[in-house]
Formats: structure tokens, C-alpha cells, sequence
């Protein structure tokens, strides 16, 4: 069973099978079913992987034979997070849309799109990471654009186009590296081992750096970001923020900064300089942010430009950070948006002005809440706060200022973060939620997972890091300045 | 060559059970005369390829496919046409007839050896599809796309003949073999030579339909009947390409310090056109229409990154793209069978009504838009690898560009078909069992084609 392919197989099977599935109640227990089986399947990688900086499980067949590409997939130190956060996550937001009368394409939908993430975390070819890298586009599309509400057939063509755009030129520099190299091939090591003049890195690195920058998004490429996440289903803008952000920045980890190592370093003050106004930019806006959703959205860009500053800062605390932390706020986003949900549903709105006083009727909701937000703004023991330290701690070995301003994401994170909080469950209770109910089920298992996981990784994080650190090392000596 | 008597008799025979009113048998008959062309084609395929009739005729390797190609697709057409035709015109033998005729036309220009094959079989093309496109005899529309699309062909025929008549004046020969020696050996190429190859060069791009020489394109496409727009937009196009591609990347590649530059100029504005006008465009039969012009844009790739690939490039773009089309037109029929309009707004809530028919449309646009798993998007990757390969960066991001644009468009029909509702109820109707075989087989093969490209790259 140690084959990767098989981590592949499952989650497309379970998407066929359940394109077929027009029963509600069989659809999600079979998606439940496909997705705690893939998570299941992916614990064997875990114990076999041995924290060194190899690759390891390596599959590789040819592909296209006469244009030398292959299907090449592996697991490193690097990759390795991601395909737990990516299985881990899934089954619980299967989860968390159980009570939604869904048919089985919503889970189709989402069970193919998990296979489309896993092959850009697994791909070691970097057409097989294009592939991917698209393959996870086209179902997300389709979730947000059938069941998002609002003007969601204009904002998702954007959204669409926009990351199609940025595909599109890494399709360039892809091509472009292909054509250079020596064998003809696509192969990663191939493309790092390429060593180009620094005038040709420098445009390969921004024809990779819009392609990851919308995806994750950096200042200014966020335009598409809140809105999308908005009108977007829950589980949708929990698959969005969650983990398909997150290709982008293990897109920067993976492919940018080793094949255009010249032009990360030309560039790199210019990334720093976009990163820390995405961080400073986008918490102001989530402070005055009405739509709880809209603001935990821009909250998820701020979070974001600190762990792509991480990268950028280039050393390994920074590198640790950015992989941890990826992993941190997928599950407090994941949890952040289960329960902007759940209120919706108890409460009829969205609005911050017309919540308040939730916690009296609903005490178990309002403990895992507090316990996940402390997680997103980075309290002591909480998987949030090694996170930043880290972070905070690369971007400061890279310049003072970079971190100062950076920082500033622990306080104005706290500010519009316990605004949320204050505004939501505590105050007075408005007359019309008194029949407003607790978690219990269901919604009580997903939150306390994820409240387990943020106390956890908050008082063991090791268990992350040492998965990446000779990775992470390894990586960083391979540079060649 | 056998395929060529088998589709001659083929058309002779369907006319005379016309003739004795055996319309049952006309659609049998016809299939089975292109499984048998089918089967010459592929017969052929492993012997060595000479010039035959005294140098009239090639069957090599590149003839073969794209003929293999266009006899699968006709095939399809033909399916399709089930139904279709009857509702249209009483003339139904005649139909079959000239479309084999046009078929075979189509096979002489992909397997030409000599100008005057190329010049015949062009012809023989065209004038079988003058009189389809006008074949609705009282329909205005028809009539109008019937001749323009005959001025406009003659038109073309005569840069044709005197770019053919301009290249015979200075190396005295029509022979490809021959010419190819001339433009290798001669120590001082004529004038007259450069003349008759730019005007060759205007005339196939009249028939490829690339800008400028597109304005006959979008009116043609949309005023013939659907089924005669779907087979002009694949089987003509295609081979119109092999023409251009045999001439242009065997015989003149000496001179293309002198040729490209041209063409260059015609690829970029094709591509922009093309794809700004069909953003624009509230009909989707003319959508199709203006994306054939951006499709003819990227497809010129293949002639101008001359190289060994650039033969295998234009069979799988020209093969995704045929797919495509077929599927896009036969969903097109049906929709308009119940909804009486060809308008985006026609597709509205297709998804809900028949999710299958949405299914295999949307493939097919994603195809089209070049999205990965689909065999366009294979069809894209090779051009762009071919330009890429040898041209600068430049040409590419302007392709690139063109490819999100085209994006927009191809998604229309799918945002109507999934996120739109229909104005007023419609009941799910009846697809004929011709036409699902077709979709599902094109969807299928474009499926196929993307995940595993060896299955097609293998042949050239």
C-alpha cells in the first residue's frame, strides 16, 4: 500500500462514483466514507516517511514519450504537511456541509478537486504539476459558481480568468525552462540543476510570481479574493482559504525560489515591501468590515502576506514557518468559516451589528470559538503563535522594518479578530435569537478536532516541524546564489 | 489510391438510390463506404510512401493521419445528419453526395504532390460546399452565405491559380520534388517566384480563413445549415492546413527569411481578431464562427515554427479541435430543435434539463479553451512548445493573452448552461440515439487524447 498513486486513485474514484449518486443522505456518507479512507490510507506515508531530506515513494512513469514528459511524484519533508492538512481537511468539510441537502456532483466536485491538490503537492515533473495545478481550478469554479450566492456568476468568471491568466504565464516559464534544459524534460531537478543567466531568471521568477501571487493572493493581485471567498458556499470558501492557497505558496517554496534563485534575490524587497502592505492593508480593512465572512476573508490575505514574507526572507526559520504556519491556518480558517456558518444558519445574517450575545445560549459554541480565534491571532500555546514567531523571526533576520511592520499583523489580528468575537457572542441578546441552539453533533466533532489540533500543535508543534526541517535545510543549501 | 475510387463510387452509388428512392439505405451505405476508405487509409500506412501517378499524389505518413482525421470525422457528421436533413430539404441522396464529394476533395488536397492536385482538389472541395451551404433553397440566410462563400472562394481560387501560374513561370515545373530542387539549387531565385508565393500564401489563408482574409468566415458559418458549418469548420479547414502546411514546410523552407515575417503579421491579427470579436458575440453559432478564425490563428503556429514537430502539433490541435467543434454543433442542433434560437440564452438551464448534453458541451468548450486533461489543451502545448522552440518570448505571451481571452467566451455558454435559469419551462426533449453515440464518443476520445497524448502523438 505504499504507493502514492493510490493517495491519487481513491479520491478520483470516489469522484466518479459519486457523479452517479442522486440520493442526499448516501451521497455524504459515501463522500465521508471515500475521504476518512483516503486519510486513512495517507497514515502509512506517515510512519514509513523518515524525516530526512530525500524524496521518498517516488512513482514515475512516462507520460508523453516523444516529448519526454514524465508522471513523476514523490514526498518530501515539504510535501509532506501539505498531503496530511490536504486529507486531513477534506473529510472535515465533508463534514461540515452534512447538513446541506447536497447531491453527490457537490461532493464529486470536491473529491476531484482533492485530487487535483494532491497531484500539485506530490508532482515532481512540472507538467504534472500544471496538470494539477489546473485540474484543482476547474472544480472550485463550479462549487463556488453553482451553489455561491450574490452576483456569483460574475465574480467567479473573474476569480476564473484571473488564476487561469497567472496559470497561463507559469505555462510560459515552464515551457521556457523546458526548452533549455538539457534532456528536453520537465523534471524538478532537472529545472533546478539549470543554473540560467540572472537577466533570464529574472523573468522566469515574475512569470512564476503572478502565477502563485494571484493564486495566494499577494497585494495587489487580491482583488478577486474577497468577494470570491464571500459569496462562496461554506465549503467552497473552506476548500479556497484552506488548502488551495496554500498551492501557491508551496508553489513559491517549490518551483520559484529554486529555479530563479537570481531573480528572488533581485526582486526579493520588492516581494517584502508587497507582502508587509498586504499585512498592514488588509487588516485595516478586516477592522471595519461589517460581513463576518468578508472580514475573517481579508484577515486570510494578511495571514497570508506574512507567511509569503516568510519564504521570501529566505532562511530556515522563515521556511519552518511558512510550512507550520500554512498548516495552522488552514485549520483555524477551516474552523473560523465552519462557524461564520453555523451562526448564519442559527441567526438569518451575516452581520456583525445585528449578532451579539450568542455565548449565553450556546456556551460550547462560544469556548471552541474562542479557543480557534486565539489560535488565528497567535496567543502563546496556540498552533498560531510558533507560527508567527518563526515567521517574525526569518523576516527579521532579513531587516529589521520588514518585521516591525509585519508584526503589526499580531496586533491588528487581535483588534479585528476579538472584535468579531465581542460583536458576536458577547453583549445582550437580541430578542430574535432566543431560540438560537448549541453545537451538538456533528458540528461539535469538527470544532473540538480542530480546537484539539490548534492546542496541540500550539504545545507540540515539533511534530510538523521535524517532518520539514532537513527538507527545509537541504533546500536552502541546494541554492546557488 | 483505393480510398479515393472508394469515396468516388461511394458518392456515384448514394446518388442513384436516390434515385430509386432507397433513402433507408442511404446512411448504411454511406458509412460503410467510409469504413471501407477508412480501411485503405490505414492499410497503407506501413508501405513506403512514393509520389503516385506520375508524382500527382503523396500518401505519406502526414496525408494518411490528417486523411484518417477527416474521414473519422465526416463519419460523425454523417451520423448527425440522421434526422437533421430531412427537416431541411427533400433533397436528401444529394446531400451524402456532395458531402463524399467534398470528402474527397478534402483527401486529394491532403495527399497533393503537384500543384495542379492541389488546385483540383480545392476545387473539388469548395464547389461540392457551394452548393451545401445554400442547400436551404428558401432560406435568405442560406442563400446569401452560399454566395459569398462562392465569390469569396472564386476569388481566392484565382490568387490560387495565379500564385501556382507565377511559381510554374520561374522554376518551370508543378511538381513539388522538382520545385523543392529548384528553390535549393537555383543560384538566383526570380522575382516572379516571391510573387506567386505571397500570392499562394493569401490565397490558402482565404481558405483557412485567417485575418484579414476572414470577413467571409463568420456570415458563411452562420447562415448554413449547422451540420454544413460543422463539417467546413473541421474537415475544410483541416485540409486547407495540410495544403499549407505540406507546401510551406517542405518545399519553401529555404525561403522563409522571406515568408514568415509575413505570416507572422497574419497569425497575431487573426489571433486578436478572432478572439475580440467572438468575446463579443451573443450568438454561439457565430461565437463558433469567430473562435474557428482564433483556432485557424494558433494552428498557424504549426507552418511558421518550422520543425520536425510541428506536423504531430497540428494532428493533435486539428484533431482536439474537430472533436471539439462536432460536439459543440451537435449539442447546437438539438438545443435549437427545442428552443427555435441559436443564442447563448438558448442554453439556459441546460444542465438541469439534460445534464448529460452539458456535460459533453462543456468538455468540449474546455477543450477548446485549452484546459489540461482535455486534448486541447495538449493541442496548445505543442504550439506553444513549438514557438517557443523558435521564436522569442514575445509571440508567446501574445498567445497566452489570447488564450485567457478565449476563456471568457467559452465559458458564456457554460455559465448559461449551469448558473442560468430559463426563462419559461421546457421539457426535457428526446436525443436521438445517433447523436448521443457521437457526443459521448467525442467527449470521450477528447478525454482520452488529453490524459494519454501518446495514444495520437505515436502516428507522426
Amino acid at each position: 500500500m505504499s504507493n502514492l498513486f493510490i493517495l491519487l486513485l481513491v479520491p478520483i474514484i470516489s469522484a466518479l462514483v459519486l457523479c452517479f449518486v442522486k440520493d442526499v443522505v448516501r451521497a455524504k456518507w459515501i463522500a465521508l466514507i471515500a475521504s476518512l479512507l483516503e486519510l486513512g490510507l495517507s497514515i502509512p506515508f506517515l510512519c514509513g516517511f523518515v524525516p530526512d531530506a530525500s524524496v521518498q515513494f517516488e512513482q514515475r512513469w512516462m507520460w508523453v514519450e516523444s516529448l519526454g514528459i514524465q508522471f513523476h511524484i514523490g514526498l518530501d519533508g515539504i510535501s509532506l504537511p501539505m498531503l496530511l492538512l490536504t486529507n486531513g481537511l477534506i473529510p472535515l468539510i465533508v463534514l461540515s456541509s452534512f447538513r446541506k441537502a447536497h447531491k453527490g456532483n457537490f461532493f464529486a466536485l470536491i473529491s476531484f478537486m482533492q485530487a487535483g491538490l494532491l497531484l500539485v503537492f506530490l508532482a515532481l515533473d512540472a507538467f504534472t504539476f500544471y496538470v494539477g495545478w489546473e485540474a484543482a481550478l476547474i472544480p472550485i469554479y463550479f462549487i463556488c459558481a453553482l451553489w455561491g450566492d450574490g452576483d456569483r456568476i460574475r465574480i467567479n468568471l473573474k476569480f476564473f480568468i484571473y488564476t487561469f491568466f497567472g496559470s497561463l504565464l507559469m505555462l510560459v516559464a515552464l515551457i521556457f525552462l523546458y526548452n533549455q534544459s538539457a534532456a528536453p524534460s520537465f523534471e524538478w531537478s532537472a529545472f533546478v540543476a539549470l543554473d540560467l543567466p540572472e537577466s533570464t531568471q529574472r523573468w522566469v521568477f515574475w512569470a512564476f510570481f503572478f502565477a502563485f501571487a494571484i493564486k495566494i493572493p499577494i497585494f495587489p493581485f487580491h482583488t478577486w479574493q474577497p468577494d470570491t471567498y464571500t459569496h462562496a458556499p461554506a465549503a467552497g470558501t473552506m476548500l479556497l482559504a484552506g488548502i488551495m492557497l496554500k498551492m501557491g505558496v508551496y508553489g513559491l517554496i517549490r518551483w520559484l525560489l529554486p529555479v530563479a534563485p537570481l531573480g528572488a534575490l533581485a526582486y526579493s524587497q520588492v516581494i517584502m515591501v508587497l507582502c508587509v502592505i498586504g499585512i498592514v492593508y488588509a487588516s485595516i480593512i478586516a477592522f471595519r468590515q461589517q460581513d463576518a465572512k468578508r472580514l475573517i476573508a481579508y484577515s486570510s490575505i494578511a495571514h497570508v502576506g506574512l507567511i509569503s514574507a516568510g519564504v521570501f526572507s529566505w532562511n530556515s526559520e522563515g521556511l519552518q514557518g511558512a510550512i507550520i504556519q500554512m498548516v495552522n491556518h488552514g485549520l483555524n480558517v477551516v474552523g473560523l468559516f465552519f462557524i461564520i456558518d453555523i451562526l448564519q444558519e442559527r441567526t438569518g445574517t451575516r452581520t456583525l451589528a445585528e449578532w451579539g450575545g450568542v455565548a449565553s445560549k450556546a456556551p460550547r459554541l462560544a469556548a471552541v470559538f474562542l479557543l480557534i480565534l486565539m489560535g488565528a491571532v497567535g496567543l502563546p500555546l496556540t498552533n498560531g503563535f510558533i507560527g508567527e514567531f518563526l515567521l517574525l523571526k526569518g523576516v527579521f533576520d532579513y531587516g529589521v522594518w520588514y518585521a516591525v511592520f509585519g508584526g503589526l499583523t499580531l496586533i491588528l489580528g487581535a483588534v479585528y479578530m476579538l472584535r468579531l468575537y465581542q460583536k458576536s457572542m458577547l453583549g445582550a441578546l437580541p430578542e430574535r435569537y432566543v431560540k438560537v441552539v448549541d453545537i451538538k453533533g456533528y458540528e461539535l466533532l469538527v470544532l473540538v478536532i480542530i480546537a484539539f489540533f490548534t492546542l496541540f500543535l500550539g504545545v507540540w508543534p515539533k511534530v510538523i516541524l521535524q517532518l520539514s526541517e532537513a527538507s527545509v535545510t537541504n533546500l536552502l543549501n541546494q541554492i546557488k546564489f | 489510391m483505393g480510398a479515393i475510387i472508394t469515396l468516388c463510387i461511394l458518392g456515384i452509388v448514394v446518388l442513384y438510390l436516390g434515385l430509386f428512392k432507397a433513402k433507408n439505405a442511404l446512411i448504411p451505405v454511406t458509412l460503410l463506404g467510409l469504413v471501407a476508405t477508412l480501411g485503405f487509409l490505414v492499410a497503407g500506412w506501413n508501405s513506403e510512401a512514393l509520389p503516385q501517378f506520375h508524382g500527382m499524389m503523396i500518401f505519406d505518413r502526414l496525408a494518411l493521419s490528417f486523411s484518417i482525421l477527416c474521414v473519422i470525422i465526416t463519419g460523425f457528421v454523417i451520423l448527425l445528419s440522421r434526422e437533421y436533413f430531412r427537416n431541411i430539404s427533400k433533397y436528401l441522396s444529394e446531400y451524402f453526395c456532395l458531402i463524399i464529394f467534398s470528402l474527397t476533395g478534402a483527401l486529394l488536397v491532403n495527399a497533393y504532390h503537384n500543384f495542379a492536385m492541389l488546385f483540383i482538389g480545392i476545387e473539388v472541395m469548395s464547389v461540392a460546399l457551394y452548393i451545401l451551404v445554400g442547400i436551404r433553397k428558401t432560406d435568405l440566410a442560406s442563400n446569401e452565405a452560399a454566395l459569398k462563400y462562392f465569390l469569396m472562394g472564386a476569388f481566392s481560387t484565382g490568387f490560387l491559380l495565379f500564385g501556382i501560374t507565377l511559381l510554374y513561370g520561374a522554376s518551370g515545373t508543378f511538381d513539388l520534388t522538382e520545385l523543392q530542387a529548384y528553390v535549393q539549387t537555383s543560384s538566383e531565385i526570380s522575382p516572379l517566384f516571391y510573387g506567386g508565393v505571397l500570392l499562394l500564401l493569401c490565397g490558402l489563408c482565404f481558405k483557412v480563413g485567417a485575418a484579414p482574409f476572414h470577413f467571409w468566415t463568420p456570415d458563411v458559418y452562420e447562415g448554413a445549415p449547422i451540420l454544413i458549418t460543422s463539417f467546413m469548420s473541421t474537415v475544410v479547414k483541416v485540409a486547407s492546413f495540410v495544403g499549407f502546411l505540406r507546401l510551406f514546410n517542405t518545399v519553401l523552407i529555404p525561403l522563409h527569411d522571406f515568408w514568415t515575417p509575413v505570416l507572422l503579421v497574419i497569425v497575431i491579427i487573426t489571433l486578436f481578431v478572432g478572439n475580440i470579436t467572438a468575446m463579443l458575440q451573443s450568438s454561439f453559432k457565430r461565437m463558433m464562427a469567430y473562435s474557428s478564425i482564433s483556432h485557424a490563428g494558433y494552428m498557424l503556429f504549426a507552418i511558421i515554427t518550422i520543425g520536425a514537430t510541428s506536423a504531430s502539433g497540428m494532428l493533435v490541435y486539428a484533431t482536439a479541435y474537430s472533436l471539439a467543434s462536432v460536439i459543440a454543433f451537435g449539442v447546437l442542433i438539438l438545443v435549437k430543435r427545442s428552443m427555435g434560437s441559436e443564442d447563448f440564452e438558448s442554453f439556459n438551464g441546460l444542465a438541469k434539463r439534460q445534464p448529460m448534453l452539458a456535460l459533453v458541451l462543456t468538455i468540449a468548450m474546455l477543450s477548446l479553451a485549452g484546459i489540461p486533461l482535455t486534448a486541447g489543451f495538449m493541442g496548445k502545448f505543442m504550439m506553444f512548445n513549438n514557438v517557443m522552440g523558435t521564436y522569442n518570448i514575445t509571440l508567446l505571451i501574445l498567445a497566452v493573452i489570447n488564450a485567457a481571452i478565449g476563456v471568457y467566451y467559452y465559458l458564456h455558454v457554460v455559465v448559461n448552461m449551469y448558473f442560468r435559469k430559463p426563462e419559461e419551462e421546457v421539457t426535457a426533449q428526446h436525443v436521438p440515439t445517433s447523436y448521443k453515440v457521437v457526443l459521448v464518443a467525442a467527449a470521450v476520445l477528447t478525454l482520452i487524447i488529453g490524459i494519454y497524448p501518446d495514444s495520437i502523438l505515436r502516428f507522426l
